[in-house]
């Protein structure tokens, strides 16, 4: 097992090294004069020399490359342009946001998605099974975006006044105190320690923050205002799960372990729940992985049609402003997520199926 | 002893039935007997229809600006005469844009520049995809790995934000953006086209061609890639729903086509800070982006069903 780990963990760092070099290229790519892109057009020569000498920029470009991968190694960004600010400090704040709203799209997707599909696969072609993969075809030819703006009409404008009602920006209501955790406990941080901004990191993970604290007031709002952006952005995910989960059961009902199962006597619901769906989850798991893609991609849309301070959104307004730092250390991140992912997701196939293990 | 039971003997139909049916007809038959297919054929055809007689359609010109030239508000809800709206008012049955446009004409030219996108980034991610997969499955060993190797990279980037990346570096617009979800979706196909034409390598007629001294470039344009075509031409047809959704949000974003354009995802773009005031100039942008994406996904579903020989034996 730790020899298959070994070996899936040493075939991504070329993807990895592909990565760097794709998103290096791209800075490199940008039309016009580096300096003035970064300093803005009025810097003068000389500015412009010494930003050139202090970058690196006179050097070789595989020299340029490896000290790219080296600042990046070191979580170096760069400074953003429109901020003046360190962009590693800017993902600390924006990163929690986009993860907390992309794991609980995962989990809506999940689990909705499953059940619809075992149901559906149960009672295969019964009307369930037809609205259940209608559903699902509408699912995932659904623009986001529109899907959010709706059900922000909808549960903001149309159900106001209600006990439905749900806000449709910001991540908790303006004058709420979310204090971070480490504040609550006293602990004292030296600022801008490498364990301050892990500390800051997760406080911003409101959801976390306020369980630890045991601020339920808190824990409620940001639940509340998690809805519907997490809803808009599940559909996709639930309807590629629920498709998925509908035909790797209905192949595996199909198989003879799942007679015998029947034959022995187990009831419906043991065959199909403990023998059927263990064999079942393979590709389910797949889909779930590769899902993640669309979900960060999405993230950037619902992000900006919630007002929500994530990582799409300020990666949307980078590009507006040209902020290229932003857009290439964000696109960094979030692609070394994705590869990240799809390795657990890997790894876990050797969990579910023994004999990936041996291959 | 019995007779010998010759083909006269034997029923109508069975005879009927053991009669060879060619692989297109099975195929187009397959396609027919899928109700969701039927349904993609149909609104696909209107799509096409939409797109070909947008001009005799729509009942203005998308760009035109109709002040001074009716009586209409900026943002009017749709206007329908049959639902009760006064017959003295003009008609507009999607309402006025914000800037007092006809949505309606809008959303109908909207249906040329859909299926444009559509076609044209799957077709440019075809053949650069295909091309590749077709090589790297063909010549296999070192052109194979550092191929794929490529693609993996490719594919390590979730899709919408790649293009996104691409479209920052080359500017906005709408071919720019095409550019961009184009090469986003290269590596697809070429996993594709590599997987079929490893397969398609070890066949018989393959080996006879070489051993008739066929030229590599020959076995693999004349003899390879006709038989590796059928996985494409499905996993295409998924694909152009995909790159319309994703071309649509690249426009949203501001990002692709470019006001004045009667482009949806732009449509939907531009007004949507003003879904609670005038929600029409939203949903019903949206609900044509949706909608033709359906169509898309639907049929490549049925081609797939109907294409795939594994699946057509379960199912008789």
């Amino acid at each position: 097992m730790s020899q298959y780990i070994l070996r899936r963990v040493l075939a991504s760092i070329p993807v990895l090294f592909g990565i760097l070099l794709v998103t290096f290229a791209l800075g490199r790519m940008i039309p016009g004069d580096p300096c003035k892109a970064i300093l803005g057009e009025k810097a003068t020569q000389e500015v412009c020399d010494r930003f050139i000498r202090e970058h690196g920029l006179d050097q070789p470009i595989p020299v340029q490359f490896a000290i790219y991968m080296s600042d990046v190694l070191r979580g170096d960004f760069g400074q953003s342009i429109r901020f003046s600010r360190p962009v590693a400090i800017i993902l600390v704040e924006r990163l929690p946001m986009t993860i907390e709203l992309s794991l609980s799209a995962l989990l809506i997707a999940i689990l909705v998605g499953i059940p619809a599909g075992i149901i559906s696969a149960v009672r295969h072609n019964s009307s369930v099974d037809v609205a259940t993969m209608v559903g699902a075809n509408i699912g995932v030819s659904m623009p986001v975006y529109w899907l959010g703006l709706m059900l922000a009409y909808v549960f903001a404008l149309l159900l106001k006044d209600t006990p439905f009602w749900l806000p449709p920006s910001a991540r908790i209501t303006a004058g709420l105190d979310a204090t971070p955790f480490y504040e609550v406990y006293g602990l004292t941080l030296e600022k801008n320690s490498l364990l301050f901004y892990g500390m800051e990191f997760l406080a911003n993970l409101y959801i976390f923050n306020s369980i630890i604290t045991f601020n339920w007031e808190v824990l409620g709002d940001a639940l509340k205002h998690l809805i519907l952006p997490s809803v808009a952005l599940s559909t996709i995910p639930m309807a590629i799960i629920a498709r998925m989960t509908r035909s790797s059961l209905l192949e595996v009902l199909g198989l003879d372990y799942t007679r015998t199962a029947r034959a022995k006597g187990l009831t419906e619901r043991l065959v199909v729940l403990r023998h059927a769906m263990k064999n079942a989850m393979l590709p389910i798991v797949t889909v779930i992985g590769l899902s993640l893609g669309a979900l960060l991609g999405g993230a950037v849309l619902t992000e900006t049609i919630f007002s929500l301070p994530g990582v799409g959104r300020i990666l949307f307004e980078a590009i507006t402003a040209r902020d290229y730092p932003i857009i290439q250390a964000f696109t960094v991140v979030i692609a070394v997520i994705f590869v990240t992912v799809n390795l657990v997701v890997d790894l876990s196939y050797a969990y579910l199926d023994p004999r990936i293990r041996l291959r | 002893m019995s007779a010998v039971r010759t083909q006269e003997a034997l029923p109508a139909t069975w005879v009927e039935e053991r009669a060879p049916r060619s692989t297109r007809r099975q195929f187009v038959e397959g396609l027919f007997r899928k109700r969701s297919a039927v349904v993609g054929m149909v609104m696909l055809g209107s799509l096409i229809f939409l797109a070909i007689f947008a001009d005799v359609i729509a009942p203005y010109d998308p760009i035109q600006v109709l002040i001074g030239i009716e009586e209409v508000a900026r943002r009017a809800p749709p206007c329908i005469h049959l639902l009760g709206c006064p017959a003295d008012q003009p008609q507009h049955i999607f309402g006025i844009d914000g800037n007092v446009r006809d949505l309606f004409s809008r959303v109908v030219y909207g249906s040329r520049f859909s299926l444009f996108i559509g076609f044209s980034t799957v077709g440019f991610a075809i053949i650069i995809g295909g091309l590749l997969g077709a090589v790297a499955g063909f010549a296999g060993g070192r052109s194979d790995n550092l191929i794929m190797r490529v693609m993996d990279v490719l594919l390590a980037f979730p899709a919408l934000l790649l293009a996104i990346a691409i479209v920052a570096v080359l500017g906005p617009g709408l071919i720019n953006a095409l550019l961009a979800i184009g090469i986003v979706s290269i590596p697809v196909y070429a996993r594709v086209m590599r997987a079929s034409v490893l397969s398609a390598k070890e066949m018989d007629y393959v080996q006879a061609a070489t051993a008739v001294g066929a030229s590599p470039t020959r076995i693999l344009f004349v003899h390879i890639l006709p038989n590796s075509v059928t996985p494409i031409i499905v996993q295409g047809t998924l694909g152009i729903a995909t790159a319309i959704l994703e071309a649509a949000a690249l426009s949203f974003l501001g990002l692709g086509a470019q006001p004045p354009t009667p482009e949806w995802g732009s449509m939907l773009g531009t007004e949507r800070n003003q879904v609670f005031t005038a929600p029409h100039l939203v949903f019903f942008p949206g609900l044509a982006i949706m909608l033709t994406v359906l169509a898309f996904n639907l049929l490549g579903d049925g081609l797939r069903d109907a294409l795939d020989p594994r699946l057509r034996i379960v199912r008789t």
